[in-house]
């Protein structure tokens, strides 16, 4: 099977409006004939299920959770990209176009990063009517903030919980259409199976996690907007429920899976505290614009901190190591999140880490405190040089700043980080890979759509700060609703699709047989004994930095352990009502399959792109060295049985508008 | 640490359920309060009994999954926070806990600690939006300045994350305060302004019908709010509802 | 309109609450002024003022609009109480509701049932006497004159008719406050009850005396809590929550509380331990 991308033809400003101008639409009273399946209401399922139901669909939206409020869209902090230019620094949708290609390390499809860019206006426009409290200025204007890797301002933000207001705002046109009779919710519910009927999707087997009860439910058309597999780590900043099972399911059923090794670890997150941690929480990355990164020069007064001997105060400035800043002079704490990320790992790697399990390192603000109070005391014609009252005005501007950063971290850490320097250490973030889809959104498997981060298509090799919630809303608002119609329009004769078939009855089965064989299992070990296993193997042969022999092992390991976990994995309670444990399995076991493809697509990549890190593949510097001339495609992996079976389809990106050049940060 | 919790164990909707005791040790105080019941089900499960189910997903204060009554406070006794981000810290070696779930008739219980909160969705189906499409093709967002201050009390209002606990610390069970933070957000922005009475009527009916308690504003749900939601936001819907149903 | 049902809703039973309340409010600010006389003003000028709230067809209207206002207040609130409980069927084990809220504040329904009993004795002591008790007695005052003490009625028009006037049979009382002429057949003046008298009796009386002003003490205390969070939030139902006019209301609220309870309760303090017979 070869794959085609479907991208129009023209030039790249003109492909979306040309391509929308002539695909097939439905005419709004057959649009009632026709059935759709949204899987996941984040951002991307849940602005497609509102936006599919408005035009006139019947859209039956699926989610775990008990709402799809708590989807964990919700969780992202920082803002939004769009190219409004309000501020007026030159910002286009070129810009934009040219910052997220340039951004991924040029991974990513030009195409669909252009059309991102292009509706990304409209979504501000879109939530601003909806009643999304963006922030605003004085004048009553939006405001904008800058983010990483770009140069000017183009982020429209909502304090530090940008997610949460734009899944609300699209969760209230979801209200509107459940009220309307529109959209079905099904909350409480997780997809297990697609079906597949002559080839194309139909329909999937959902399990009633209140109940047990497993369901049939058919459709026109089945779209998977269920996110990012970052848990297959399972330390991570994602939610403890969120999973792969819904893109693995399709994936096993005909869905290529694209670029899996691509994975942001995020470098601002706070450290692990023992063996008991469930998960990780992330720090806003705008933090490094005010605080210095260190660890101690000598290995002794590392180790003597790690045993509570010394504090970080106790240290000199002679006595630290403030490894960016001494690494790349020219961005110093500003380096993109995958360097960054490296280099914390590098130095704690080597002995120097500062918290008792000897992965953290300092991000201190006594620099700025001091910066910041010097200016204060000056501003107001106080003694500069009375250290105490110098202290005190830097700490209230500190304060109103990241006061609510620094408030979060003294309730998880009990340090307060105004006068004990921070810790922090990176963590499993976002995965850029998912499954592989065209330029209409749809996968391998006709009629079976994928959005937001559960496709791969728009960030490359990494994701710039910003862009997900972008990503996501332009997916399920502005491109879907067109594409899928274009796929609908053939079917509009068809009438309902029955779950009777024996395509149904088959998946239904499958499904029952898996949950049969855990609960009766009774091995010796939880679900999360096993979770937890194939997340060390991930974190340390396939984490931040990769190589061929950790990878190979990585491979066996994850196969053997998914072999044990099958064997020994004890699941308990019933299968016919409510069953985290049951929930939990079999997320894992995708999981398990999941993180060997991962550590295949690293290994076979032989270059270092991204947040993908090759060891073996590195400039004199340490920095990432990539092959654009063997590696510039997309990895597509078809499902041939088990994991190590699949089969790689290559997809050429080929870059007609930008040029290809190397990154560098000194 | 060591620790004797006491938790409501109840199978499912039907079941009567009781507190069941369980000791637990090695407890350090840098966990979170759901790690350490993380701990006792790994403990459960290894001596094959049914660990205990609860609500939780994203694990740091933003989705609102997380729903227990923790030695009789919503979330525990720390403020500002949610389940998920209280820390053993805030207990004592040799203390004894209670962890019951989020008690209301709106939010029957389906197992253990887990409930239904359905009630809250259904409030929102009936208002808690903007009659917009999805187009795309609205207005452009800077056409309408809106007034810092009232961007901001918006914003402070549609930080409420939809976890119950107003329900589950007030003494009625209302759900004033959650409902109030809905009506709100959109009430203080001229978009939202538009179907403003209708908004605020259906969405008390809803409420009504859901079998909620009435406010006597003893600001408790406030108190105990992980996100500081204000009861100014009740006062502004006490108005709204009276101009709207005056109006007729 | 249909789905505001102004009667029904939950938030309407709420208005009507703060309503009730706050009328409820002005009238103790109003009797409070009244009872004040006892300790302030003469026997003659607190009957006036008695006759003048118990005639002027206006007060007449305002007590009228106070008797539906407590029992609306009352039913209201028993109606509320009994949702409110069956908001939540079952119970928690645990409450550590002392954290985030006032006593009073959880308690408005225990402190207005006792209330509304005060209140009803209190009528029954007072109010039920002074309209329907036949034997209430009529406003008399003793004139020394010449060494013999005579005892004379006082009447509306501030004159004076002795009382062995009645006691011979010259003249009659009918409708328990106005003097006919037995012969003529004529109503020639009208008296005064004297509630002065009662109130003093009531509160001195030697056995059961200390109990009802303690009683009453205590009532007034239970007043105070109701009010200290009842008038706050009655603005607050009624939507009135503001950064600049809240704390004025709160601190008024309060010092309402405080005061209004505390000076009803003096008065009968001042009659039981202070005030000559």
């Amino acid at each position: 099977m070869s794959l085609d991308s479907k991208i129009p033809q023209g030039p790249i400003a003109d492909k979306w409006t040309n391509y929308k101008n002539h695909i097939n639409l439905v005419n709004p009273a057959n649009k009632r004939n026709l059935d759709i399946i949204v899987v996941g209401t984040g951002l991307a399922g849940g602005s497609a299920a509102a936006t599919l139901a408005e035009l006139g669909y019947n859209v039956k939206a699926f989610c775990f959770q008990d709402s799809p409020r708590r989807a964990h869209s919700i969780a992202a902090q920082g803002g939004i990209n769009a190219a409004k230019n309000y501020k007026g620094d030159g910002d286009s949708v070129y810009r934009l176009f040219y910052d997220t290609v340039k951004g991924g390390d040029y991974r990513a499809r030009e195409a669909n990063v252009h059309r991102l860019a292009e509706v990304s206006s409209n979504i501000i426009d879109q939530c601003v009517a909806q009643g999304v409290p963006l922030a605003r200025e004085y004048g009553g204007l939006l405001d904008n903030r800058s983010f990483g890797g770009t140069l000017v301002s183009r982020t429209f933000y909502a304090q530090g919980q940008t997610g949460q207001q734009l899944l609300l705002g699209a969760y209230s046109a979801m209200n509107r259409q459940i009220g309307r009779g529109k959209v079905k919710m099904y909350n409480r519910h997780e997809m297990l199976d697609l079906v597949i009927v002559d080839g194309k999707a139909r329909g999937i087997i959902a399990r009633n996690l209140v109940t047990g009860e497993i369901e049939r439910h058919s459709a026109h058309a089945v779209v998977i907007g269920s996110g990012g597999y970052g848990n297959v780590f399972f330390l991570s900043t994602n939610a403890m429920g969120s999973n792969a099972t819904a893109a693995w399911k399709i994936h096993k059923k005909g869905a290529f899976f694209a670029n899996p090794c691509y994975t942001q670890i995020h470098p601002t997150c706070i450290p692990v505290s023992g063996d008991h941690q469930s998960k990780l929480t992330l720090m806003s990355e705008s933090l490094r614009n005010d605080g210095r990164i260190w660890v101690p020069k000598s290995l002794e007064d590392a180790k003597a901190i790690r045993e509570g001997k010394k504090k970080a105060t106790d240290l000199s400035e002679a006595e630290r190591d403030y490894f960016l800043e001494r690494r790349y002079p020219a961005f110093g704490n500003l380096v993109p999140r995958d360097v960054a990320s490296r280099a914390a790992k590098e130095r704690c790697d080597a002995g120097f880490g500062v918290n008792k399990t000897g992965e953290a390192v300092y991000l201190d603000f006594a620099a700025a405190i001091k910066r910041y109070g010097t200016e204060a005391a000056f501003v107001k014609g106080l003694d500069a040089n009375d250290t105490a009252l110098v202290t005190k005005l830097g700490a209230e501007i500190v304060k109103s700043k990241y006061g609510n950063l620094f408030q979060m971290y003294y309730k998880i850490v009990d340090e307060d980080p105004y006068t004990t320097p921070m810790m922090i250490y990176p963590a499993v973030h976002y995965t850029m890979g998912g499954t592989w889809v065209d330029y209409n959104l749809m996968t391998t498997i006709p009629g079976c759509f994928s959005i937001g981060e559960s496709n791969f298509s728009d960030h490359g090799a990494n994701r710039l700060g910003a862009s997900a919630l972008m990503q996501g809303l332009a997916d399920g608002y502005f491109v879907l609703p067109y594409t899928i119609g274009d796929y609908l329009a053939p079917d509009i004769k068809m009438g309902p699709i029955s779950t009777d078939l024996p395509e149904f009855v088959e998946a239904e089965k499958g499904v029952k047989d898996q949950i049969e064989k855990f609960i009766n299992n009774n091995g010796t070990h939880s679900v999360d004994y096993f979770h937890k296993k194939l997340g060390k193997i991930m974190w340390d042969k396939v984490g931040m930095a990769r190589n061929a022999k950790g990878l190979t092992e990585a491979i066996e390991e994850i196969a053997a352990l998914r072999e044990e976990f099958y064997k020994d994995v004890k699941v308990p309670g019933t299968a016919d009502g409510f069953n985290q444990e049951l929930e939990k399995a079999t997320r894992v076991a995708d999981f398990l399959e999941l993180g060997e493809l991962f550590a295949k697509d690293a290994l076979h990549r032989n270059e270092s792109c991204g947040g993908h890190f090759r060891e073996e593949y590195q400039t004199e510097e340490g920095e990432a060295l990539r092959d654009d001339e063997n590696f510039a495609y997309v990895a597509a992996w078809e499902y041939k049985g088990k994991p190590s079976d699949a089969v790689l389809h290559k997809e050429p990106l080929i870059y007609e508008n930008i040029k290809l050049v190397q990154r560098s940060y000194k | 640490m060591k620790l004797t919790l006491k938790i409501w164990r109840q199978k499912n909707a039907q079941d009567k359920g009781a507190i069941v005791d369980y000791p637990i040790d090695g407890i350090e105080p840098d966990m979170s309060f759901l790690e350490m019941l993380d701990v006792l089900n790994e403990q459960l499960i290894n001596k094959g009994d049914e660990p205990v189910a609860f609500d939780h997903d994203c694990r740091e204060g933003i989705c609102g999954m997380c729903s227990l009554f923790i030695n009789g406070e919503a979330h525990g006794p720390d403020r500002g926070v949610t389940t998920c981000q209280l820390h053993m810290r805030m207990f004592k070696d040799g203390d004894t806990i209670f962890i019951e779930p989020f008690r209301a008739k709106a939010f029957p219980v389906i197992k253990d600690l887990v409930v239904d909160r359905s009630s809250f969705d259904r409030i929102q189906h009936a208002g808690g939006f903007i009659s917009v499409n999805t187009s795309g093709n609205t207005i452009d967002a800077n056409t309408i300045p809106i007034n810092k201050d009232d961007a901001d009390k918006s914003f402070d209002a549609a930080a409420c994350i939809g976890c119950g606990a107003c329900v589950a610390t007030c003494k009625n069970s209302s759900a004033m305060l959650f409902v109030s933070a809905k009506v709100s957000q959109y009430a203080l922005l001229p978009q939202g302004k538009v179907e403003a009475a209708d908004r605020v009527l259906n969405m008390v009916h809803q409420m009504d019908l859901e079998g909620f308690g009435n406010c006597t504003n003893t600001g408790a749900c406030e108190v105990e709010c992980p996100k500081g939601i204000s009861l100014e936001n009740i006062a502004r819907m006490n108005r709204e509802y009276l101009v709207a149903s005056l109006k007729g | 309109m249909a789905k505001s049902a102004l009667l029904k809703s939950s938030l309407a039973k709420k208005y009507w609450m703060a309503l009730t309340g706050l009328f409820l409010c002005l009238f103790l600010a109003g009797h409070l002024a009244g009872n004040l006389q006892l300790i302030f003003s003469d026997a003659l000028h607190f009957n006036q003022y008695a006759l003048f709230m118990t005639t002027n067809p206006a007060v007449k209207l305002l007590s009228y609009l106070t008797y539906i206002s407590i029992l609306f207040h009352a039913i209201d609130g028993i109606m509320l109480t009994f949702q409110n409980r069956a908001a939540r069927p079952i119970a928690y084990a645990k409450n550590n509701a002392a954290a985030n809220s006032p006593w009073a504040s959880r308690n408005m329904a225990v402190l207005g049932t006792i209330i509304l009993v005060f209140i009803v004795t209190h009528m029954v002591n007072f109010w039920a006497k002074m309209h329907f008790d036949e034997n209430f007695p009529l406003q008399t005052i003793s004139i020394e004159n010449q060494g013999q003490k005579q005892d004379f009625y006082l009447t509306t028009d501030a004159g004076y008719i002795p009382v062995n006037q009645v006691e011979t049979g010259g003249l009659e009382i009918k409708n328990r406050t106005e003097f006919y002429d037995t012969a003529a057949k004529v109503k020639v003046k009208e008296g005064y009850k004297d509630l002065h008298k009662i109130t003093v009796a009531f509160f001195q009386d030697a056995k059961t005396g200390l109990i009802a002003t303690l009683l009453y003490v205590l009532a007034m205390a239970v007043l105070a809590f109701h009010l200290w969070h009842g008038f706050a939030s009655a603005f607050q139902t009624m939507g009135v929550n503001n950064p600049t006019y809240s704390p004025i209301i709160k601190g008024f609220g309060k010092g309402f509380a405080l005061i209004v309870p505390l000076l009803f309760a003096i008065i009968p303090i001042y009659i039981h331990f202070f005030l000559k017979a």
